[in-house]
């Protein structure tokens, strides 16, 4: 078994190989150690991207706004990820962000997962029937199991979930409420001599 | 009294850094601590008459135990090199984590011994070989199989009886990651693991002398004294290796240098100091005169600061003892500033090295201090500024900015990996062809061209905007908003000059890990020594604090 450690810096000099600065290759050797140890399959997607970018054309996208159209070809999921962590604090303003098209788009991920952490907010990512949400760079959860990412994925859309809670009023009332039978009623004596304090704290 | 930390832009300088020596900090001196109450064993001994075969040791507390796995094999004089290409050496070492089975063993058996092209599992937590010092171990052998002990003169010369050629760790090789054990108390400082390591492969170099002696003569041959054990360490050849290291690890290296900066600073604020830490200050002192006198090397460059050190250790001890009172407020201070004023650079580390012995109350809170999660720093914050980024370069770089590197000497090196053995390598640009593959370690260079690049960008342009156009910087940009926060962890000097003596950045890594006597053997590859004088695994639940210097 190849460790974490040994994926990172090997990732980062293919991706040097690969034609991309020291700095972005230094990120994306973090990422594809962040997707394996999330359990998604980063090595062998980066590998075929590789394999394919000297063939295949790609369109960088270097400056993230709220719709973006590949004009010809799908974006590069690397310039697109990195271009989307620098601007995110710009990013979060807007409600909804969509891609045309992305190639090998599971290589955004985790950008878009440090990005998560870099806001404080949740990002969830829908395209082709699967959705992941990135959870402030703790986890990725995702309906992908033993399905398999495209190559190309075609109308992403990435929404950043505002901080609230999962659950209702009345369900929290309700936990509250069982979590209180833990608590002592309190008599005259037990509030003049249980608490650290005096009862004015004047003198 | 408030004293200032001392300037990065001094002591993060090659030679300053290349001065450093063996603390109260040092990692193997720290490791000897976190351990003296864990129990020590020798779990299986099963060598042939000639020494070869399987050994395992182990240390042990509660539930978690240690076990390092030794395996000696017989290789031809011919074969045995301390350079990485060597593919075959006298013993190969993991620590494995935990007893190992038989499996365990016979699995290990397969890959430890070959080393960089075996591969170990989550299981092992660090991975290493030496080699014999034939000189050494044969007269060991000789002495001990005829029933006296060796001669020490021979020993003192060489220092121990094998040379570790390396030490992994981290996630090499298939080895366990930091990230699956980094939770546990006992590892929490930098290469404590690697540390456990060598500490269990000198006692394995002992009982194999002593092993291979009795083989040859059961009637006659004695047990090596223990007191000469004790003051045989483990050698170790380090080479360009370990230099991109620190270049690597910013924050880490931040990190190790803080610590002592905030001890310095703790002790020469304190006004008074009293007869029990004066006594074990100079102590220490005389005591370590011993250490420069056998201090050995035919490098002329080390020897002669070898002899300045001693020249100046010399002048220092006359002065405390004529000139100085440790009755006056703020002692350390004036030490301090004695020494900062009359000699070299490697004494006045060499001296705040020792400042450090007394102050267990001042050094120990440090040592926790010395790990970093460095992934916590790697993001660049992208909603500052150009302006905000000039200035921190302008602030934390300031006599890189001034270096010319369109001068031919001030950009003649490079750093590059080799392709057959995956190790960094340092070669002349103008010279040799490679330089295209340059490895990101040219800081120095790297920052000036960030600098070049701000002076002509908007001021109030976000660094998000400036990254579009200056990816190819994307590295130094992140080590500068690094810099910001944590001073000492940039290296205050161009790594590519033509000066640039690369075994200063080696020796820098090394006093953190404990070494002694370094002993460069060219300006890119030296030898040292550890845990010589260092108590045995018997005596490690109580042991004098200042053997490096009482041994």
């Amino acid at each position: 078994m190849r460790s974490l450690s040994e994926i990172d810096t090997t990732s980062k000099r293919a991706s040097r190989a690969a034609g991309f600065s020291w700095g972005i290759s230094e990120e994306i050797g973090k990422s594809i150690r962040q997707l394996e140890l999330f359990g998604l399959p980063g090595v062998k997607t980066l590998n075929k991207y590789y394999a394919l970018k000297p063939k295949e054309k790609f369109e960088n996208l270097n400056l993230v706004k709220e719709k973006n159209i590949s004009k010809k070809y799908p974006y590069c999921p690397i310039v697109l990820g990195v271009s989307f962590l620098d601007q995110i604090r710009n990013l979060e303003n807007f409600e909804k962000i969509t891609f045309n098209k992305i190639s090998f788009p599971l290589l955004i991920l985790p950008f878009l997962s440090k990005s998560s952490e870099v806001i404080g907010k949740k990002i969830k990512v829908s395209f082709n029937n699967f959705e992941f949400l990135l959870n402030l760079n703790v986890n990725i959860s995702s309906n992908l199991l033993e399905k398999k990412l495209p190559e190309i994925c075609e109308n992403m859309e990435i929404n950043i979930i505002e901080n609230k809670d999962n659950f209702s009023d009345q369900e929290w009332k309700n936990l509250y409420k069982l979590s209180e039978e833990t608590f002592v009623e309190e008599n005259d004596s037990l509030k003049k001599g249980a608490a650290g304090a005096g009862l004015t704290d004047n003198d | 009294m408030q004293v200032q930390l001392r300037d990065p832009n001094i002591i993060m300088k090659l030679s300053r850094l290349g001065s450093f020596h063996q603390s109260k900090l040092s990692f193997l001196r720290s490791f000897l601590d976190e351990f003296k109450d864990w129990e020590y064993n020798n779990d299986l001994f099963d060598l042939d008459k000639n020494g070869y075969g399987t050994a395992v040791y182990s240390l042990k507390k509660k539930d978690r135990i240690y076990s390092l796995v030794c395996f000696a094999n017989k290789i031809d004089d011919e074969e045995r090199s301390d350079r990485v290409i060597a593919t075959k050496w006298d013993a190969a070492f993991t620590l494995h984590d935990g007893i190992p089975t038989k499996n365990d063993i016979k699995r290990l058996k397969n890959e430890v011994p070959k080393q960089e092209v075996g591969r170990l599992s989550y299981k092992e937590l660090t991975l290493s070989r030496a080699n014999k010092s034939m000189r050494a171990f044969n007269h060991v052998v000789s002495c001990l199989s005829k029933g006296f002990q060796p001669d020490l003169n021979l020993l003192s010369k060489v220092g121990y009886l094998y040379r570790t050629t390396a030490v992994y760790g981290s996630g090499k090789f298939g080895l366990a990651d930091r990230l699956r054990i980094k939770n546990r108390e006992e590892i929490n400082g930098p290469f404590r693991l690697e540390m456990m390591l060598v500490y269990l492969v000198r006692q394995f170099t002992f009982d194999q002398v002593n092993h291979v002696a009795k083989s040859k003569n059961p009637k006659i041959a004695v047990k090596l004294d223990s007191k000469i054990c004790k003051n045989l360490g483990i050698g170790n050849s380090t080479g360009l290796g370990m230099a991109p290291f620190i270049v690597n690890h910013p924050t880490l290296l931040n990190n190790w240098i803080l610590s002592r900066e905030i001890a310095l600073k703790k002790i020469r604020e304190i006004k008074k100091v009293n007869l029990k830490e004066i006594n074990i200050f100079k102590n220490c002192l005389k005591n370590s005169i011993r250490n420069i006198t056998s201090w050995n090397t035919e490098d002329e460059y080390q020897k002669n600061r070898i002899y300045s050190l001693f020249n100046d250790v010399k002048k220092f001890l006359k002065f405390i003892e004529t000139d100085f009172d440790f009755k006056i407020d703020y002692p350390f201070n004036e030490v301090y500033l004695w020494i900062e004023k009359q000699t070299c650079e490697e004494c006045i580390e060499y001296i705040v090295s020792m400042m450090l012995e007394p102050f267990d109350d001042i050094v120990k809170p440090l040592v926790g201090k010395m790990s970093s999660d460095e992934d916590k720093y790697f993001t660049i914050p992208t909603n500052r500024t150009v302006e905000d980024l000039r200035s921190i370069v302008e602030k934390r770089y300031p006599d890189i900015l001034k270096i010319d590197f369109e001068k031919k000497e001030n950009s003649k090196n490079f750093w590059f990996i080799s392709k057959n053995k995956e190790e960094p390598r340092y070669a002349d640009r103008f010279k040799e062809g490679g330089s295209e593959l340059e490895q990101p370690l040219a800081i120095a260079r790297d920052i000036k061209k960030l600098y070049n690049q701000l002076l002509v960008s908007d001021n109030n342009l976000k660094i998000d905007k400036f990254l579009i156009n200056n990816n190819d910087l994307r590295h130094v940009i992140r080590r500068a908003f690094i810099v910001e926060k944590f001073p000492y962890s940039e290296i205050q000097d161009n790594t590519i000059a033509e000066n640039v003596i690369p075994i200063d950045m080696l020796r820098l890594k090394l006093s953190f890990f404990g070494a002694l006597k370094f002993d460069p053997r060219s300006d890119k590859w030296l030898r040292i020594c550890m845990f010589q004088g260092a108590p045995l695994p018997e005596d490690l639940k109580n042991f004098d604090q200042q053997w490096v210097y009482n041994s």
